[in-house]
């Protein structure tokens, strides 16, 4: 099916939920999560990081195919998630309170 | 101890001696009365920047900004003959807004040959003026040509979109901005053309929020978990001390150190910015284009080698930032009401030639937004204390100049405002 990562990533294919276009769905998706799915996440994905880019840099950034594309996604999402995981401990940002701070703009890939 | 030469005043803040080294009132930022008298007195009459030449680049492009602080909207659009021109977003019929989508408050961008009402169909051509009236035999004596669009002035300063609502300003942009924005001048903001941009409804008074981002002297405090364990209270110790300040009229500057792009000790930051070279100071590696090996002369103005960030206050209400490793950020802060304003942090990179380049860029991106929850969340804390006036007078560090000078300038353009209708020359106030 068209929602898979690259074979070589097919590892990674449980926690391909965090193939998310926006900023607004990665942050509302670390919201919603707990800690343990996350610390699950980044325990995953973090060590291929590397690997990852330079599987992605070997491709066109503006015509990446569909399943490269989605791995972008994915760490896009591994950034979000480092925060809680790597500092945090906790979801939300702390002191944040109810604060919130929309992306208007991104870049569309 | 010091870190860094001050001037032979032994301070910044002695340096301009019209600033004073007393305690702060801050009743500008909790007074309802104050507020309206900013509204007229400062964003009524001096320069605004309202977006980038990148956002209108073709004819026809167009993007309308509110101004609730000065009580309009405005469209700023490319014209036929490739200028960029402002108008009040006001049908001349009668008085609709002419330009929105779906939400009459909020703000949108498209492209079109004509504006049209949404209303009775009039329609103006993208040089302000009427085109078409529907029945305009209806109408009694109508000459179209006295029924254009009511511009605004606009100005271009290096790729910024600047409105002055003041019909009766007579000050370019460029010389408002004075030798501050001089010395900036050349720097490749048209290269930088990708673009995050964040908004936030922040509880405090628009001056509150700039005073966060004018002094650094609270990020070793208040940002201490963004660093790892024992970093973070090696920061406290050393506290903070910028290269240089600069103010010029209304205006001011600061530039800092910035150790952290790349950080000499990798151990200190978090493990993904480790892999992949980027973090709050953007991305490690400086892009490949021309214009920052030799940068302006405003820039690093001490031509200090640990040199890492400038921050400019342009008054009122728009920040930038220009950070060593070859992007930049801004700021701005419009206002609300007297204690409510909208935050917008637009940050700008050069095109990314990759993922590793787009993953660093999104990493800078992602750790501003967390620095600026947190700042924004702190002044909603401030706001409301300060509100409480139990106490009235506060005192500022000479870290903390740029919010002395700030809330000075404000209430000298409101009382400046209040005592006459005499346009001043502002940079002969300082």
């Amino acid at each position: 099916m068209t929602t898979s990562l690259p074979p070589d990533f097919a590892d990674l294919e449980p926690y391909s939920q965090w193939c998310l276009a926006t900023e607004a769905d990665r942050y509302a998706k670390r919201l919603a999560s707990t800690m343990e799915e996350m610390q699950a996440f980044y325990d995953a994905a973090f060590p291929r990081l590397e690997e990852v880019l330079r599987y992605l840099d070997r491709l066109e950034l503006d015509a990446l195919p569909e399943d490269a594309g989605r791995l972008l996604m994915l760490c896009y999402s591994l950034i979000n998630v480092s925060f809680p995981v790597e500092v945090w401990r906790q979801a939300r940002v702390p002191d944040s309170g109810a604060a919130s701070m929309d992306a208007v703009i991104e870049p569309a890939v | 101890m010091a870190h860094f030469a001050k001037p032979v005043e032994g301070s910044w803040t002695e340096h301009y001696p019209e600033l004073g080294t007393s305690t702060v009132n801050y009743e500008d930022s909790i007074s309802p009365e104050f507020y309206e008298l900013e509204r007229k007195a400062i964003f009524g009459r001096t320069w605004l920047n309202v977006g980038r030449v990148e956002e209108v680049p073709r004819t026809g492009n167009y993007f309308t900004k509110e101004l609730q602080c000065a009580g309009t909207s405005v469209i700023i659009v490319r014209d036929r003959d490739g200028e960029v021109r402002g108008f009040h977003n006001i049908c001349r019929h009668r008085g609709n807004k002419l330009v929105w989508n779906d939400y009459p408050h909020e703000e949108t961008r498209g492209t079109c040959r004509q504006f049209t009402c949404k209303y009775h169909g009039w329609r103006y051509d993208l040089d302000g003026a009427l085109a078409f009236v529907q029945q305009e035999s209806e109408f009694f004596d109508l000459d179209k040509s006295d029924f254009g669009l009511v511009p605004v002035q606009t100005e271009v300063w290096e790729g910024f979109v600047f409105v002055n609502l003041d019909p009766d300003n007579t000050m370019s942009v460029r010389d408002y901005l004075g030798v501050l924005g001089a010395g900036v001048e050349g720097y490749p903001f048209g290269e930088m053309t990708q673009v995050y941009k964040y908004r936030a409804n922040v509880g405090s008074n628009w001056k509150l929020f700039i005073d966060a981002f004018a002094e650094f002297y609270h990020a070793p405090v208040l940002h201490a978990r963004q660093a790892i364990g024992e970093e973070s209270l090696k920061l406290q110790g050393y506290g903070y001390e910028a290269l240089s300040y600069g103010i010029e009229g209304p205006h001011g500057m600061v530039s800092s150190w910035g150790g952290m792009s790349p950080p000499k000790d990798p151990s200190m930051v978090k493990p993904i910015e480790r892999v992949l070279r980027s973090g709050l100071f953007g991305p490690w590696d400086r892009p490949d284009i021309d214009g920052l090996d030799n940068l302006p002369e405003g820039v690093n103005p001490a031509r200090h080698p640990a040199w890492g960030i400038d921050s400019f206050v342009f008054f009122p209400n728009f920040m930038l930032l220009i950070w060593a490793p070859g992007w930049y950020l801004t700021y701005h802060y419009w206002p609300t009401s007297y204690n409510t304003h909208i935050f917008e942090g637009t940050l700008y990179f050069v095109p990314p030639k990759n993922a590793t380049e787009r993953l660093r860029q999104e990493l800078a991106a992602v750790t501003f937004k967390e620095f600026a929850l947190q700042d924004g969340n702190t002044l909603e804390a401030t706001q409301s204390m300060i509100e409480s006036r139990v106490v009235t007078q506060f005192p500022l560090n000479d870290q903390e100049i740029l919010l002395r000078h700030l809330h000075q300038t404000a209430r000298a353009y409101v009382a400046d405002h209040s005592q006459t209708t005499i346009p001043v020359d502002l940079r002969a106030r300082q």
